[in-house]
């Protein structure tokens, strides 16, 4: 895979809560285009690891290039300049809570554009749309389901176009169909849009539903262990434990009474 | 690469059809054409079917998408059926995407007219409405020290002395400050009227009897209002935002034993303390006013000895105990009523407070006209 097709390229990333090392030489691309998924056991590091690549935490060592360039030898306006390209969903929502559904996309937008007060709400609207969502606008996050704030979340990520789109565990706590209709949402916004998807998950339908290539981190060795196309991964991966975790703990099975 | 500007043009054909062109760039920054200013030509021209096409676009971006989304929503509640296959397919797409779901039709709900809210009769209803409330609060909350009482509640202990000191100790810095500065407003006050009748040594008796009847209760639950009382506010409000008041009540615990009775015998337990603390201080204020006006220490403290009388002590001590469960009535109910959202709990602990200071104005007015009466 030549360099300059990778988007965004991880070299030699060591993660450390102070002394405290959670992944060490992590080394992978993410290429263009790719919906990536961060995958592991919880309490390996994969959040940890999505900090690091929205700069939010300093690597204890490596580097973590977008479009071949460093992030954080960057100075801080080329930083935000580069973030302004990225659309984030947190883990546990980080949607504002005393701002209604419309104020929390039409946030963005205010900063980040000269649309005027009528194209905001229009483009608020269309974001809205897009995940379903339209007629929603004066509704706080406190006042629609589970599913309906995280695909609110998701119009606020995307609501400047972005060229990379993070998100943390997005269809954590979803019933299977709202999870699967997320998924279709994701993959045909960045089929439309042509956008590179970062994703922490480990819910297994969406692996193997939509994701094209993927990076398994193990909590015992701390660092990563699979890195490949998921489907790939189930049935080539030399180590058990990733076999295992794409199974969900059959593949040990098979192979212990192998 | 050459910009050019946004145009649309609609074209008809005679068998009730349309064709909707899009040129130029339809991009942030440059002026592309409203939705409002064309639909009233859509409207008029009133074809069964529209056909975009996307020949002449140039750059696009959300803007477009947003004049497309309009067009798609207003030709669908007017059965004009729209063929998009002809737009980039992108934009194709993503129309598809947006268009899926139906727009919400939000639940029309009219808003009171600005009058009614000045009306005085709603008011009033309102302030009745709130005692009532707070009545009833406090009854449950009397339910609650009665299972206290037989052993019966859910209500730890650990959680008393956190509160406690939070509520005690936590609190001495302000309160020092607060009482020694009322001592001297109060000794001042006095002074410049007892000059004229070279009665300057009354001004002891003053300072004695003003803190340990009035003030010493008065501006300890002032500050503790400020203090605690919209911290317990805040913490319910928040507990209540984050569902756990929620799962305190499904695990079978009442939220008023576990939540409510630490908090408020906490500062049933401090408030009296602190006020002995605030009117001792408070005295020392009035004596340092007092020497600057040529009385002595020992004078003061003479003078002040006499003017110590156990219906005084007696009095303030009723009002600390009567200002900390107003306080902590008006925090807690705040808090567990709070709505859901961080903006909900800033309005509890402001409520929290103004309800906590009218009702201690009012219970103060209260207990002096009934001692006056009684004679004590
Ligand atoms: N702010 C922090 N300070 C110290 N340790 C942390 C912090 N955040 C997470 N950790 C630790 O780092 C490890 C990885 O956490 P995280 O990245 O959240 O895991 P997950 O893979 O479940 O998202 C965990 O052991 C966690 O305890
Ligand atoms: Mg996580």
């Amino acid at each position: 895979m030549s360099e300059s097709r990778a988007h965004i390229h991880i070299d030699k990333l060591t993660m450390a809560y102070g002394d405290f090392v959670i992944q060490r030489d992590l080394s992978f691309d993410i290429n263009r285009g790719d919906i990536f998924v961060i995958m592991g056991g919880s309490g390996c590091g994969k959040s940890t690891l999505l900090k690091h690549m929205l700069g939010l935490i300093t690597p204890a060592k490596g580097d973590i290039a977008f479009n071949g360039q460093s992030f954080f030898s960057a100075p801080p306006a080329r930083q935000d300049e580069m973030r302004q390209g990225w659309g984030i969903t947190y883990q546990t929502g980080g949607m504002f809570s005393a701002m209604t559904l419309a104020e929390n996309v039409t946030l963005p937008l205010q900063l980040y554009t000269d649309f005027n007060r009528d194209q905001i709400a229009e483009v608020v609207a269309y974001k809205l749309a897009l995940v379903g969502l339209d007629g929603y606008q004066d509704y706080y996050p406190s006042e629609v389901s589970g599913g309906m704030r995280k695909r609110a979340a998701l119009a606020r990520a995307i609501a400047l176009d972005p060229e990379i789109l993070f998100f943390d565990e997005p269809s954590a706590g979803l019933d299977p169909i709202s999870s699967r209709l997320l998924d279709e949402l994701i993959q045909q916004l960045q089929e439309s849009t042509g956008a590179t998807v970062v994703m922490v998950t480990h819910e297994l339908p969406s692996i193997y539903g939509i994701a094209t290539n993927s990076v398994y981190l193990d909590a015992h060795t701390r660092t990563m262990i699979g890195y490949g196309d998921p489907k790939h991964l189930r049935d080539h991966s030399n180590e058990p434990v990733v076999r295992q975790f794409l199974t969900r703990g059959l593949g040990a099975a098979e192979d212990s009474t192998a | 690469m050459s910009s050019s500007t946004a145009q649309i043009q609609l074209d008809l054909d005679n068998d009730h059809g349309a064709k909707l062109h899009f040129a130029g760039d339809w991009v942030e920054g440059s002026a592309t054409p409203e939705y409002l200013d064309f639909r009233p030509q859509l409207l008029a021209s009133a074809p069964n079917t529209l056909v975009l096409s996307g020949e002449g676009l140039g750059e696009w971006d959300s803007i477009f998408m947003a004049f497309l989304l309009q067009l798609c929503n207003d030709c669908r509640e007017r059965d004009i059926s729209i063929d998009s296959a002809a737009l980039p397919a992108s934009a194709h797409r993503l129309l598809q995407v947006a268009t899926t779901v139906k727009p919400h039709k939000p639940p029309e709900e009219d808003s009171p007219p600005l009058l009614a809210t000045l009306n005085p009769v709603a008011m009033l209803k309102g302030v009745a409405e709130g005692t009532r409330d707070s009545l009833a609060f406090m009854g449950e909350v009397t339910v609650a020290l009665g299972r206290l009482a037989v052993g019966k509640a859910n209500t730890r202990f650990s959680d008393f002395l956190t509160f406690c000191y939070q509520a005690g100790p936590n609190a001495f810095a302000i309160i020092s400050l607060t009482s020694v500065l009322v001592g001297m407003i109060l000794a001042y006050l006095g002074a410049v009227q007892l000059q004229q009748f070279g009665a300057e040594i009354y001004v002891a008796d003053l300072v004695v009897i003003g803190m340990l009847r009035e003030m010493g209760a008065l501006m300890t639950a002032i500050v503790m209002a400020g203090r605690t009382g919209a911290a317990y506010a805040a913490q319910l409000g928040t507990m209540q935002t984050n569902e756990e008041v929620d799962a305190i009540s499904t695990m079978g615990i009442s939220p008023v034993e576990f939540l409510v009775v630490p908090r408020m015998l906490a500062l049933v337990a401090m408030m009296p303390l602190l006020t002995i603390y605030a009117n001792i201080l408070g005295i020392v204020g009035g004596g340092i006013v007092a020497g600057g006006m040529g009385i002595t220490p020992l004078q003061y403290i003479n003078a002040g000895e006499a003017a110590i009388d156990s219906a005084h002590i007696f009095v303030g001590m009723l009002k600390s105990f009567v200002f900390a469960v107003l306080i902590a009535v008006a925090g807690c109910r705040s808090g567990i009523n709070s709505g859901r959202s961080s903006a909900a709990v800033g309005q509890a602990a402001t409520e929290a407070v103004v309800t906590a200071v009218v009702y201690l104005i009012i219970a103060d007015a209260a207990i002096n006209i009934l001692f006056q009466q009684l004679g004590i």
